[in-house]
């Protein structure tokens, strides 16, 4: 028993850690590679190449004063960054990198990080009204109405590949995957790419933090490691959102030649640099068009991709 | 107002409490809610420097925007009663401080004209380089922030990339990068450096290409045109009843180019095409200035012709002690931004008696409520950007 607990132990502290540790070098990662494809170098300065930089930023942060604004509801202030940053680092907790190397293998593993991903959304609504501030509500309400609406696509668009793979469980369907299943769902690929844009604020529909409106959206008053906090979930949250389509769509860790857990990472990176690609190159959604795009056509789109799957899987 | 409502809430009360219920009319005409109030700068990343705006919002729509101005406000005009004519053109340099040639041009022009100076025709086409160099740069540092406000981040740094290269030609013609002070009443300061012509006509080469690079970001990408088409709308009429100059008056249609309808300089013996566009809207603004970028490229091609070919003096024989004789001038010139006009009154002296600067910004800024009125606040940011302000030029 105490054999298990240790096992456990260690598998929870190998992925945080490694979790973490990816999580602050994606920001040099985006950094570089936005940097790159914006004709400068990116950061430079701290270690070869600026590769301890994401460390730099952790410690300046670490240090900074904490400032809570008067007018901020105190409690409500502190505990948001918190249920932010809680709710995206339990997600790994299921992600299984290789046939056997996850903390957790749950039954019911995409429904689990469906609905604690909404649960750290409240943690972005609670910030933006937490902070007294009139940019801050904005920035809350605005992401309040665009992550609800666009987990609903995020969701159906999953439902298509549920249905052929036949299971919640995130290591069924890696292996129900003869094939990856984007070679039959493209249309539900698409729809959760732009979906999990959505899903994570990220251009173009960055609306929550659009800082050229709302200065910095949510986060405006918030500083120090609260503000620290912010900005790792939201980078874990892209991890998750790619490690998803990398299991769903890419057939996780199946590959030749390389081991699992390798292939995993090279799909999931795929990704990730997918979503920096994008941000390089688009302008920013309005917000009311945003919501259009997603109830007026996403949303058509994705149930018709839903009945179709049923009627060919019906038929076939 | 308030002694009013104080008076039928009172009424609402006596009402309430006589009759054991209330007034629903009564109640609806006294308790009113109010349209939230957002100020949006002077410390915002999109208002451009130090530009106030009071937006009152009901939900995220606006149903009236405040500007308010004044927080860069170095009192240029009357500093100028105080200086000799000669000392007034560093002044001018830091009006509009992202087209600096421009501000030295129409001054010097105002200036030569009060006195009479014929200007050597050398120094007249470098003055024309200078200010269609300047006047790209401020387009690109305009396309940059512009695009940057709407969320498109590389544009941004593509566009400093080449107005870097052109505040490289300024340092190497004038020492200064953003302040040149190159022009002189009656001519120039000095003859463009060995070398320079070269490195213009290598940017002339270089420089439409690039603007097909910040095409291929922008020009028909769906989201840029969801952003831009059809917001801020204002059209010829009203604009001009708004005193709007410049390239943002020439996207609602209008026809008028200063270069072209009042040649000054040698401007008449330039081929060029004015920008004009009538889609009246963000997007529209924004093709004009981009036609205008690559119409200035044509012209400074044009000049380093010309200048090529001739050799010559570049200062007109101007006494030492500028002293026009008293009277009064209006000189207009089209500035990146619009219409600047000097109008210095002159008394004989040493010293202008006084000196009005009508800057393109300061009159263009004033159509931003007509534009804003029942947009988004995102569209204010667009807004904002389209008709191209400097807080430089707006205060003075």
């Amino acid at each position: 028993m105490w054999h298990d607990i240790g096992l456990a132990l260690l598998r929870i502290i190998v992925v945080f850690a490694v979790a973490l540790l990816f999580v602050a070098y994606l920001t040099y990662l985006e950094r570089k590679v936005i940097g790159h494809m914006q004709v400068r170098m990116g950061p430079m300065r701290v270690g070869p190449h600026g590769l301890l930089q994401p460390i730099a930023d952790g410690l300046k942060l670490f240090f900074k004063e904490d400032i809570v604004p008067y007018e901020s509801y105190k409690l409500t202030f502190y505990f948001a960054p918190l249920l932010c940053l809680v709710c995206a680092l339990i997600l790994f907790a299921v992600v299984p990198i290789d046939r056997n190397f996850m903390i957790t293998r749950l039954n019911i593993g995409l429904l689990y990080i469906l609905s604690i991903a909404s649960v750290g959304v409240m943690g972005i609504i609670l910030a933006g009204w937490a902070s007294g501030s009139k940019y801050s509500l904005l920035g809350g309400l605005r992401s309040a109405a665009q992550m609800f609406s666009y987990e609903i696509f995020l969701g159906f668009s999953l439902i298509g590949p549920l249905m052929i793979a036949g299971s919640l469980d995130l290591v069924k369907i890696v292996e129900a995957q003869k094939v990856p299943l984007i070679v039959y769902q493209p249309v539900a690929f698409v729809i959760y790419l732009i979906a999990a844009l959505g899903e994570i604020n990220r251009t173009p529909f960055d609306l929550p933090e659009a800082e050229s409106e709302l200065v910095a959206g949510f986060h405006t008053e918030y500083s120090g490691m609260k503000f620290a906090y912010f900005f790792l979930a939201e980078y874990a949250n892209l991890l998750i959102v790619s490690a998803i389509a990398t299991i769903v769509f890419l057939a996780g860790w199946k590959g030749p030649i390389l081991p699992g857990w390798m292939w995993f990472l090279i799909k999931m990176f795929i990704f990730v640099y997918f979503f920096i690609w994008v941000r390089a190159t688009f302008p920013r959604y309005r917000y009311d068009q945003f919501m259009r795009i997603g109830w007026k056509i996403m949303l058509p789109v994705v149930l018709a991709n839903i009945v179709v799957t049923g009627i060919v899987m019906m038929l076939v | 107002m308030a002694v009013k409502e104080e008076q039928q809430f009172k009424e609402l009360l006596a009402k309430g409490t006589s009759l054991g219920k209330v007034d629903q009319d009564l109640m609806r005409e006294t308790i009113k809610t109010q349209d939230l109030w957002i100020n949006m700068g002077p410390q915002h990343p999109s208002t451009h420097g130090v530009l106030r705006l009071i937006l009152s919002l009901q939900g995220e729509r606006i149903v009236d925007t405040e500007v308010v101005i004044g927080y860069l406000h170095r009192g240029t005009e009357k500093l100028a009663e105080a200086r000799t004519y000669h000392q007034i053109i560093p002044l001018t340099d830091r009006l509009d401080y992202l087209a600096s040639p421009n501000m030295n041009f129409g001054y010097v022009l105002a200036v030569e004209k009060l006195m009479g100076i014929e200007v050597p025709e050398r120094a007249e086409y470098i003055r024309v380089l200078m200010a269609e160099l300047g006047r790209i740069s401020s387009h690109l540092l305009w396309l940059a922030t512009h695009a940057l406000d709407i969320g498109a981040m590389t544009v941004f740094l593509y566009c400093f990339r080449e107005r870097e290269m052109i505040l490289d030609l300024f340092e190497m013609a004038t020492g200064g990068r953003l302040t040149t002070t190159y022009y002189r009443i009656g001519g120039v300061a000095y003859d463009l450096p060995e070398g320079f012509l070269d490195k213009v006509e290598e940017f002339c080469e270089i420089f439409p290409s690039r603007v097909k690079d910040y095409d291929d970001l922008l020009y028909a990408n769906r989201i840029w045109l969801s952003r831009t088409v059809n917001i801020a709308k204002i059209d010829a009429e009203t604009a001009i009843a708004l005193g709007l100059s410049g390239p943002s008056l020439r996207g609602s249609g209008v026809n008028w180019d200063l270069r072209r309808n009042q040649p000054y300089s040698v401007y008449d013996k330039l081929d060029f095409e004015v920008a004009v566009f009538d889609g009246c809207d963000v997007y529209a603004r924004y093709l004009v200035r981009r036609k205008e970028m690559l119409e200035s490229c044509k012209i400074v091609k044009q000049c380093v012709e010309y200048l090529k070919k001739t050799e010559g003096p570049v200062m007109a024989k101007v006494p030492k002690v500028i002293k026009p004789p008293a009277g009064e001038v209006y000189m207009a010139t089209e500035a990146p931004k619009g219409e600047l006009g000097y109008y210095i009154v002159s008394d004989g002296s040493t010293k202008p008696y006084r000196l009005k600067i009508r800057t393109p910004s300061f009159a263009n800024l004033m159509s931003l409520p007509e534009m804003c009125k029942g947009h988004l606040v995102a569209d204010v940011i667009a807004a904002i950007g389209s008709i191209d302000i400097v807080l430089g030029e707006v205060d003075r």
